[in-house]
């Protein structure tokens, strides 16, 4: 009986939670948004990234890419040395559990 | 304290990049621990920190991608990464996810997806919740049972072991997966992880949520090796993910290097700590972590539908408070692995003297 209880406020709860949802799923679609990046207050490189960013998408994809990927993985180079410094064991799990 | 802020140059927002550290350390612990990008936690902590929810995903996907190469490198050294398996769920994961994208779509011209997809999150959760916390329950049964018989239960025990049934469908090609240490056929992780991929694209996120238990339960993996594989699945789509998001423009390459310097330590630290807690330990604090997440969308709910402001900060204070706990009870778990190893490793090389001597 208490599990039944429990189920009936359950689907109390998740109603009372999603009846206004339902009434308001209903809204206006919104417009497409363009962003563009202010390059009036930068100067230097950010300043060039911004522009970058306003003039080519394709060449700041690109480059974000190959930031990301080049600091992914000198910093597992770098950890690797620390970790190593440090005495820890990286090549092996002893522990074997399901 | 101005130089605690620094100017985003796409975005044009000022943000306190220290805050961009401690999140990039957090979510890297956690991804590193449970092999998933941790999205549902990044994207309400951009926002907070000022980030604009445009740019959000974009950068949390940016720096996700960096991230779990690092944590996939670390867990592939342990052998944690079975790369055969992940190379097959790609094929799944893929079609999954574009099928459930194209769902989206059809839900958005019909006008309910925002009401569709949160229903779907919370009985997702909600499933996760009890596979995972039945299971640990089941398991300390066979514990409790072996002991009462005077034995000691098999360490590669179970507490849920769908995957035995599902093992016995052989269609062919039957593969065995060395580092998984199963034998099944190609069609069980292609379909496991074509649904998980759908659940992913649908819910738009990234998947590691839904992809490691259903490694678990529905494939049999072991704990490790399936956040080991998740991570690898991770820095797939997060590659990807990170080109798609940033042609469109929405990411912020600065944010996202910020993040990854501290994301940098923690995917470290949470990857190492595996080495040090129990198969069981990982599902447990994962289980706790799927809970707060449906408590932090519940109360998200209440605050959409009623338009209570606190029940949106509650949300926020709940997902974060609970995500930096089980962080520093990682961090912590890692401390005192690392250490007790080391003093072992120091006590044998003194004995060796010894005995020279």
């Amino acid at each position: 009986m208490r599990k039944f209880w429990a189920k009936i406020m359950g689907l109390g709860v998740m109603a009372l939670l999603l009846l206004p949802e339902i009434a308001g799923a209903a809204g206006p679609a919104e417009a497409p948004v363009i962003i563009v990046a202010d390059s009036r207050n930068l100067t230097g490189l950010m300043k060039w990234w911004a522009n970058l960013y306003n003039e080519s998408h394709f060449y700041f994809t690109i480059l974000t890419y190959i930031c990301i990927l080049t600091a992914g993985l000198s910093l597992a180079a770098l950890a690797d040395v620390v970790m190593k410094h440090i005495g820890i064991d990286l090549r092996s799990r002893e522990l074997a559990e399901h | 304290m101005d130089w605690l802020y620094v100017l985003m140059p796409i975005s044009g927002v000022k943000i306190f990049w220290p805050g961009l550290v401690i999140l990039g350390l957090g979510v890297g612990i956690l991804g590193g621990f449970f092999g998933m990008g941790a999205a549902w936690m990044v994207t309400p902590g951009l926002n907070i920190l000022g980030f604009p929810m445009a740019f959000a995903i974009g950068t949390d996907i940016a720096h996700m991608a960096g991230k779990s190469i690092i944590a996939t490198a670390r867990h592939g050294k342990f052998g944690n990464v079975d790369y055969r398996l992940g190379f097959i769920m790609i094929i799944g994961t893929i079609i999954g996810f574009e099928v459930g994208a194209q769902m989206i779509m059809w839900f958005e011209r019909i006008g309910k997806v925002e009401l569709y997809v949160r229903v779907l999150y919370l009985v997702l959760l909600a499933f996760i919740t009890y596979m995972v916390f039945t299971d640990i329950a089941k398991r300390r049964k066979k514990e409790r049972d072996a002991r009462a018989a005077g034995k000691e239960v098999d360490k590669l025990a179970t507490g849920i072991e769908w995957y035995k049934t599902l093992h016995k469908i052989k269609i062919p090609p039957m593969i065995h997966f060395k580092q998984s240490m199963i034998v099944c056929s190609a069609w069980l992780p292609i379909f496991v992880s074509f649904l998980t991929g759908w659940l992913a694209g649908i819910l738009g996120i990234g998947g590691g949520l839904i992809r490691m238990p259903s490694l678990i339960y529905f494939v049999g993996v072991p704990t490790h090796v399936a956040v080991g594989t998740d991570l690898f699945e991770v820095m797939i789509s997060g590659i990807y993910g990170t080109a798609t998001y940033t042609y469109k423009g929405r990411t912020e390459l600065l944010a996202a290097l910020i993040m990854l310097c501290g994301a940098a330590i923690g995917a470290q630290i949470g990857a190492v700590a595996t080495k040090y807690v129990k198969g069981y330990g990982i599902r447990y604090a994962f289980g706790v972590c799927v809970v707060g997440c449906a408590v932090s969308i519940i109360l998200k709910m209440i605050a959409r539908a009623y338009n209570l402001i606190f029940f949106d900060v509650a949300s926020t204070v709940v997902i974060l408070g609970l995500t930096g706990s089980v962080a520093f009870y990682i961090f912590i778990n890692m401390i005192r692995g690392a250490r007790k190893e080391l003093a072992m490793k120091r006590a044998a090389a003194a004995s060796q003297i010894s005995a020279g001597q």
